[in-house]
């Protein structure tokens, strides 16, 4: 009579969830709104508590609900073909739209060929692709606009704290894959270290070493990219002393603070999430940062005012206060790892940034292969940063 | 024990009903109303054309690799290397998509070739594997089902990367010409249902009405006596897996020719795993294979929306069909529970 027990289970399961089911309220109600409802879909290709980059993205969707009445965010987080096969943009967007969103943001630049699609199929939605440039160039109809935090800025302080504290006079940079982003990404936190080795150190930039070593993707997938680990061990091994993380974990820090757990004298600047110094704060010089609530905000308001017009957004820090998440759209928040009067230069660093001072990206600057890019007195343009072709000129590892 | 022969005809679909019941259960501990949970998923499912193509397009592979495990299942094989069978198959439609110059009506039947190939000699390897070299198609399986998505991976990061450089996502879009016509823009290409169709058509009747059919439960029920009675249990074997690699591989070539338009860093995403449960779930009755391969893409699109509707976890659909094989290891194994009337000699109603 083995079998009975399967049915019995059955029996009680089939009881209970009709008890249940009588219980349960019929629907619950709507709260009563006071603002006329605004529905916002945000779209994550990872998860939304990543400590990285969707994290940031999901906080800036709370921020919209938080600051805007009447705003209800739809969220579709993981939405990439390894974690969701059956998935795809445009079934999403289908949903999200037929629930009444009227502003979607697909916050990836893996969806920017989808987002074309569904802003065509849409033409009464407004669309909103983090990172992409489809506005830009012109291929984007005029429901889809672009928006992407200025880290470029942020990723030049993050390159002045490394080269104040170096010992060793050796900084290595921790890159994901190679594309324009992140070739502009590592070109200008190794400016902000030629610019604060020179000027603050009183050395000269050009003994300044700089490796890049790209892992291959956005974190360690075993057998295909480098070990993040071994990379960072190996610079320690090979004379860096400082080591800038430009992924979406924690490998850099994490050898850091184990290193300097064994009396070594090391640092790190991690990358993307605001709490990462978090691991092993002494040892760390600060951590830029991504903030997109003001922005979604913005456009939230705009769209539901009906004001909004498709731009191309390369939202720059609030200077004031990079740590001020109400306003910034890249942050730098300072490290325990970066002594006092070295602080101090980084200040001023930051100061000359904001007044506009210092510019990192002024001529003579060369590409890696020796070609002239930025003639002297020139100052590069946001078009010749974004697609910056190829490394510099001083700066160790592949362009492409 | 002696159930009645109604009951035993639906009875590969007791666990669905369990785990339906059970997820009620725990929607009401979410604070969600299943009806209401139920109901977007019905919607998600089946609310628009546009959903119900999906659905379809979704279904197609995973029958397509159910469709192989019923050859490697009655070969007594536990052929869980379909993951990375899927992947080579479209790895290979990728090659010919990416590498050769032709018209339409020849580079498409190209690409559907190369994906079956590919699928078949990846299947192959894991055969050998276990005929030759001792390893156990388990091991062997999973083994290359990583060096499939590593393989991939190296391709759209390497050789096959777009001009523009570095991003892992995929390849290129592929040439025109190489994709399956769809159907009313949807990812949905009618001319994969025709060739399910065929493909399935085949292998039911290969299992039920040819010597070879009849080699493989052979070999399935008894590996040793078969070997006695003059079947090559090895060559049986790595056949058995090749026809399977090949319709597995198909079902990869589908999932890049109409489903994406390129390669992408996980083109299965564990559709392969997903077509064992089915075989399992449908207790390897040819008839109820597409029917559960059915339910569970109805499930997976449906949860989409419940998703998107209940803003719940988002791997509802996830458990949902998880909660399934639980139940139907409750509930599946007849024999071990008793029901001796349900014998494998019913297996191919």
């Amino acid at each position: 009579m083995k079998g009975m027990k399967g049915w019995v289970l059955f029996g009680v399961l089939s009881v209970l969830a009709l008890t249940l089911a009588a219980c349960a309220p019929a629907a619950t109600p709507e709260p009563a709104a006071e603002a006329e409802p605004f529905k916002f879909g945000l779209v994550l290709v990872g998860p939304r508590n990543d400590r990285g980059w969707s994290q940031a993205h999901y906080e800036g969707g709370l921020y919209v609900e938080e600051n805007m009445p009447g705003a209800e965010m739809i969220l579709f987080e993981l939405l990439n073909p390894a974690d969701k096969p059956e998935a795809t943009l445009e079934g999403v967007v289908d949903d999200m739209v037929a629930d009444g969103a009227k502003l979607i943001f697909t916050t990836s630049d893996e969806f920017e060929e989808d987002t074309l699609g569904v802003a065509e199929k849409y033409p009464g939605i407004t669309f909103i692709n983090v990172s992409g440039d489809d506005a830009l160039t012109g291929e984007a109809p005029a429901n889809l606009g672009n928006i992407m935090g200025r880290m470029e800025d942020m990723k030049a302080v993050a390159g002045c704290a490394a080269a104040l504290a170096t010992q060793t006079g050796h900084i290595g940079y921790l890159g994901p894959l190679i594309n324009f982003e992140t070739r502009r990404l590592t070109a200008s936190a190794y400016l902000g270290a030629r610019y604060c080795y020179e000027n603050y150190r009183e050395l000269n930039a050009d003994d300044l070493e700089f490796t890049v070593t790209w892992i291959g993707f956005w974190f360690n997938i075993p057998g295909v990219t480098l070990d993040p680990t071994e990379v960072t061990t190996n610079f320690f091994d090979t004379g860096v002393d400082v080591v800038m993380s430009g992924i979406d974990t924690t490998e850099g820090i994490d050898v850091a603070g184990q290193r300097a757990a064994a009396d070594e004298v090391v640092w790190a600047v991690p990358y993307d999430f605001e709490g990462a110094c978090e691991t092993a704060p002494f040892i760390c010089l600060g951590v830029p940062y991504f903030n997109w609530g003001p922005a979604y905000l913005e456009t939230a308001a705009a769209v539901n005012d009906g004001s909004w017009k498709q731009s191309w957004d390369w939202n720059p820090p609030y200077w004031e206060d990079l740590t001020d998440n109400s306003r910034t759209a890249a942050g730098w928040v300072n490290g325990e790892g970066l002594a006092a009067e070295l602080q101090a230069h980084l200040n001023d660093f930051i100061s000359g940034l904001a007044s506009g001072d210092i510019n990192v990206w002024s001529g003579p600057i060369n590409l890696q292969d020796g070609s002239e890019y930025i003639a002297a007195g020139a100052v590069a343009s946001d078009s010749e940063i974004w697609y910056l072709p190829q490394l510099l000129e001083g700066m160790e590892g592949p362009s492409e | 024990m002696r159930i009645p022969p109604q009951l035993e005809r639906i009875w590969p679909s007791m666990p669905v009903i369990g785990a339906l019941l059970f997820t009620s259960v725990l929607l009401l501990l979410f604070g969600a109303s299943p009806l209401e949970s139920y109901a977007a998923m019905w919607e998600g499912a089946f609310g628009t054309q546009a959903k119900l193509l999906s659905v379809i397009a979704f279904w197609i592979p995973l029958v397509f690799s159910s469709a192989g495990l019923l050859l490697t299942f009655k070969a007594g094989l536990w052929n869980i290397g379909i993951e990375g069978q899927i992947i080579l198959g479209s790895i290979g439609a990728s090659w010919v998509a990416l590498n050769v110059d032709a018209p339409s009506y020849l580079l498409i039947p190209l690409a559907i070739l190369a994906s079956m190939i590919a699928g078949a000699l990846w299947a192959a390897l894991t055969g050998l594997l276990k005929t030759r070299g001792g390893v156990h198609e388990i091991f062997g399986g999973l083994a290359l089902n990583n060096l499939a998505i590593i393989l991939t991976n190296f391709l759209i990061s390497g050789p096959w990367q777009p001009p523009e450089g570095g991003t892992f996502r995929g390849t290129q879009p592929f040439q025109d010409g190489v994709l399956l016509p769809r159907f009313a823009d949807s990812r949905f290409s009618p001319l994969s249902l025709v060739l399910l169709v065929v493909a399935y058509g085949l292998v039911v009747l290969a299992l039920r009405n040819t010597f070879w059919g009849l080699k493989l439960k052979a070999l399935g029920q008894n590996a040793r006596s078969a070997f006695l009675l003059g079947v090559s249990s090895n060559r049986e074997a790595v056949i058995a897996m090749m026809f399977c690699g090949a319709l597995a591989g198909l079902g990869g070539g589908v999932r890049v020719l109409s489903w994406f338009d390129s390669l992408r860093q996980s083109i299965s995403g564990g559709i392969g795993y997903l077509s064992l449960l089915v075989v399992m779930l449908a207790q390897f009755r040819l008839l109820w294979v597409p029917l559960i391969a059915l339910f569970f893409s109805v499930v997976l699109n449906g949860s989409i929306t419940l998703q998107l509707r209940t803003q719940l976890h988002s791997s509802l659909g996830g458990i949902l069909t998880g909660i399934t094989v639980l139940f139907m290891l409750l509930f599946g194994d007849a024999k071990r529970l008793g029901f001796n009337t349900l014998s494998e000699e019913d297996d191919d109603e």
